[in-house]
């Protein structure tokens, strides 16, 4: 299992321990990779931002110049994976029209966000940020990794044509219904109205192809219809808000007419549709709410949802939908769905190699593997315990959060100084935020 | 030591669920049986806790706190077995039973936004004991709530103290008036034109001519001629009982400065008050603590915005280090979970720093005694009320179940996950 390592053909001449020149050995602890059992007195060997290896720390010895980290009676875990959040403050759609692909997140993330930091300290190293759920189709979203930023740009993941990765989101049920014009006031008319663009969007990508590249027979490019078309090809996710029953299955109804890869989100009533989602194959992006109810679409939300899930054979993340939860109490969802019958390990692959799966990222995050980003979290004890912290949060080999520092300690547990700088967005009407605000702070309903 | 019958022995509380779905009807003699609770752990947070205890229950009363190996019970009680057994946990300020589950217009009686100062609102008018959240937050092991008038006007009303039992506001009730909520702070101004308070400033001037009102009505009350004596008021007789100290006002106040502005009041009218939220608590813990008031604080992983902004996950341990008495409360959610759960919010504080006890005591007897009904509820103590919530672990733990809960001796379901 754990490999042979010479570490003296790895080590860099002069030594610079920045980024792992050398590498770097974190022992003792117990690593939960994920992909494999756990292992006591583990070794998790990183250098130049990528897992070199990781297993029994009493299989190897390593060679005088690695640099060694005693972390023994901590917990290892990878990096979490949160699929579904608002943290940056990203934005998508306005209140023109209820289908607007051509939004993308990208050109809203405030990288200064504090909550990117509290989404750090909450051990999360990589992140899905949507536009919200008021409309039909509201943007596009960005899949970032939480490395040390400045800019939007330093939190990208680029795909090897270089363009960032994120998928599309789309919502359907009671959020974007609502009563403006051109919006949808019924489901079925919801249904239509994207079923509609989806045809458009055949259309388009018809055209294009009869074209060959002929410029002049090429079809005006349209920003939107270019992302559906993305879609139809498989090239992009649809990251799907939905919650009623019957709303999952419309989504799933659209997928199958349409082709396209499917993350179903929330999914309140997915206990009740289990086996209509894993037969459509369709990945689940789950949230564990303290109470159900708040609006009518969520009534019956469970934490069984997880358990029932992962009995049916679907793949099942979680999610903060951070601001509905807070993205420093990530670890907490996994501990709700054991509660609730999910096993252990389908709870904390939930929190990771789940997640990494439903951004198709798999292949880089979500597991401690030789080969992976070296993202991953050092935790003072069971993952699972509410009595644990997150003393440390790794992305690509680079200590990005660490409790034993105050201004990290301030952003993990709150004071004056870790407060929003901005104003939070996400989820039904836009302003929904300000209505939230106005509510628990003026008693606006 | 007597054991009880055998077909007893087998009622496991992991089947306890199972057993008491048919619970209202099957149970109608078993209500009134005694009970004989055995815990691995029994924490009666009067003292210290209790490997291998028993709690035995007659009456709706706790008749025996204590090791197993002391007592000796009869054959007629019922035997529970659980892990771990704390008193009935109280939640020092909710919303449920006027907060409803839907969201829906109505079943949402946590604020009459017609004026900015009606303290004669009485939540025991309001509340519905049978909404689905009553029973929800219960099956979490809440068996009492102080619950009412939620933040978002200047007095928004009076709360009441109330068990989760499910029956009526009237049966269930603990105390039908038990303090006046006050809101300072954004949550107590407007901002609609032309209305009042539209400030900080203002709203204290409104407050202050309120009580100086009811000063006014009591001198008159108190005259020999009882012809000049005034009609009955409702609003200022809910006002004296705040400067009389029989009914307290409950204050939230995030900001520092609104929590100073209470406690300026508090001084100005000789009143005894409760802070309620407090998520600036720490930069005036010395103000709070020469003061000498309670503070019900905010959830622990409330949302940190607006006045709340500054709030910490640690506040719960800075005010135990500090000697200020303290409990943990659920708080008012407009939306999304519509109501909070105070073990949830008292673990996760119990996990920063406050640690196992301290987080049981500010959902417990602290909490009892803040709202003033200590004297029945609170502890596992002989005489109090028989309301106990039962765990298969750590109640705090995440991976920890509720899986009975007692009220008045009468047993209900803990949680439950669909299906």
């Amino acid at each position: 299992m754990f490999p042979r390592i010479t570490l003296g053909l790895l080590l860099a001449a002069g030594a610079a321990l920045h980024a792992q020149e050398s590498p770097v050995a974190f022992t003792g602890a117990k690593i939960i990779p994920i992909t494999g059992e756990p292992v006591e007195n583990g070794l998790l060997l990183v250098r130049h931002g990528k897992i070199i290896a990781v297993g029994d720390a009493r299989a190897v010895r390593l060679a005088a110049d690695v640099q060694i980290v005693d972390v023994t009676g901590k917990v290892i875990m990878p990096g979490l994976v949160d699929s579904h959040s608002h943290v940056g403050g990203v934005q998508g759609a306005d209140g023109s029209n209820p289908i607007q692909p051509d939004a993308r997140a990208l050109d809203s993330l405030d990288a200064r966000d504090p909550r990117l930091q509290k989404a750090r300290a909450g051990g999360i190293t990589a992140v899905n940020v949507m536009p919200g759920s008021g409309h039909l189709i509201s943007g596009q979203t960005l899949y970032l990794k939480l490395r040390a930023a400045r800019v939007v740009d330093d939190l990208l993941i680029k795909l090897p044509d270089g363009s960032p990765a994120g998928g599309l989101k789309m919502a359907n049920g009671t959020n974007p219904m609502r009563p403006t014009p051109n919006f949808p006031g019924t489901r079925a008319k919801s249904a239509a109205l994207v079923r509609d663009q989806f045809i458009k969007a055949q259309e388009y990508r018809a055209k294009r192809d009869r074209a060959q590249g002929d410029p002049d027979k090429l079809p005006a490019r349209d920003l939107g219809l270019e992302q559906l078309v993305e879609v139809l090809e498989g090239k992009r996710v649809v990251q799907h808000h939905t919650h009623r029953q019957d709303d999952i299955l419309t989504v799933l109804r659209l997928a199958r007419e349409f082709g396209f890869k499917v993350v179903l989100h929330h999914v309140s009533d997915a206990w009740q549709v289990a086996d209509e989602i894993a037969a459509a194959d369709a990945a689940c992006s789950i949230i564990i709410v303290d109470s159900p109810g708040g609006k009518l679409e969520i009534r019956d939300i469970s934490f069984a949802n997880g358990a029932v899930l992962e009995k049916a054979g679907v793949t099942v993340g979680f999610h903060t939908d951070d601001g509905v939860t807070d993205s420093r109490h990530f670890l907490r969802s996994a501990g709700l769905g054991v509660r609730a019958g999910m096993s252990r390990a389908g709870a904390l692959k939930a929190l990771t190699l789940a997640n990494a799966e439903m951004l198709g990222l798999a292949d880089r995050i979500g597991s401690l593997e030789e080969g992976k980003d070296a993202d991953f979290i050092i935790l003072s004890g069971d993952p699972l315990s509410v009595y644990t912290k997150v003393e440390q949060t790794w992305v690509e080999g680079q200590k990005v959060f660490d409790f034993a520092d105050p201004q990290d300690r301030l952003y993990a547990l709150g004071g004056p100084g870790a407060g929003d700088a901005q104003r939070l967005q996400l989820c039904c009407y836009g302003n929904a935020w300000d209505l939230i605000i106005a509510a628990n702070q003026g008693g606006a309903q | 030591m007597n054991r009880s019958p055998s077909r007893n022995l087998h009622r496991s509380l992991l089947c306890a669920a199972a057993v008491l779905i048919a619970a209202p009807f099957a149970q109608a003699d078993e209500s009134t049986m005694p009970v004989a609770i055995h815990g691995e752990m029994v924490y009666p947070v009067s003292g210290p806790p209790i490997s291998g205890g028993l709690v035995l229950v007659r009456d709706g009363k706790i008749t025996y706190v204590g090791p197993t190996e002391d007592m000796v019970y009869t054959m007629d009680h019922r035997v529970i077995r659980a892990k771990v057994v704390t008193p009935g946990l109280i939640d020092a300020r909710a919303t449920v039973g006027l907060s409803g589950l839907l969201n829906q217009p109505h079943d949402q009686d946590m604020l009459e936004k017609s004026a900015p100062l009606q303290p004669e609102l009485r939540a025991i008018d309001a509340y519905n004991p049978r909404d689905p959240l009553v029973a929800y937050v219960r099956s979490y092991g809440i068996t009492t709530v102080h619950t009412g008038h939620a933040p978002g006007m200047l007095v928004s009303g009076q709360t009441m103290v109330v068990k989760t039992l499910g029956g009526t506001a009237d049966g269930d009730t603990l105390k039908p008036a038990a303090m006046t909520a006050v809101s300072l702070g954004s949550a107590g101004t407007t901002d609609q034109a032309g209305k009042s308070p539209g400030t900080r400033a203002k709203a204290m001037a409104m407050l202050r001519a309120e009580l100086l009102k009811a000063q006014e009505y009591a001198r008159k009350l108190a005259l020999p001629d009882e012809t000049k004596r005034p009609a009955r008021d409702l609003r200022q007789e809910t006002m004296l009982r705040a400067l009389d100290g029989t009914q307290p006002l409950l204050i939230t106040a995030h900001r520092q400065q609104d929590i100073m502005s209470a406690l300026r009041l508090a001084a100005e009218f000789n009143l005894s008050i409760v802070l309620d939220g407090c998520s600036d608590a720490p930069l005036v813990l010395d103000e709070i603590k020469a003061a000498g008031f309670p503070v019900v604080l905010h959830p622990t992983m409330a949302r940190s915005f607006g006045d709340m902004e500054n709030l910490s996950m640690e506040t719960a341990t800075r005010l135990r280090t500090a000697g200020i008495s303290f409990a943990i409360q659920s708080g008012y959610e407009s939306y999304v979970p519509k109501t909070r759960v105070v073990l949830f919010e008292a673990g996760v504080a119990a996990g920063k720093g406050l640690g196992f006890e301290s987080a049981l005591a500010a959902v417990t007897l602290n909490a009892a005694r803040i709202i003033g009904v200590d004297d029945r509820i609170g502890s596992l103590e002989v005489g109090k009320d028989a309301d106990l919530a039962l765990y298969d672990g750590d109640p705090f733990e995440y991976t920890t179940r509720c899986v009975a809960v007692f009220i008045n001796g009468r047993e209900f379901p803990g949680e439950h996950h669909t299906p």
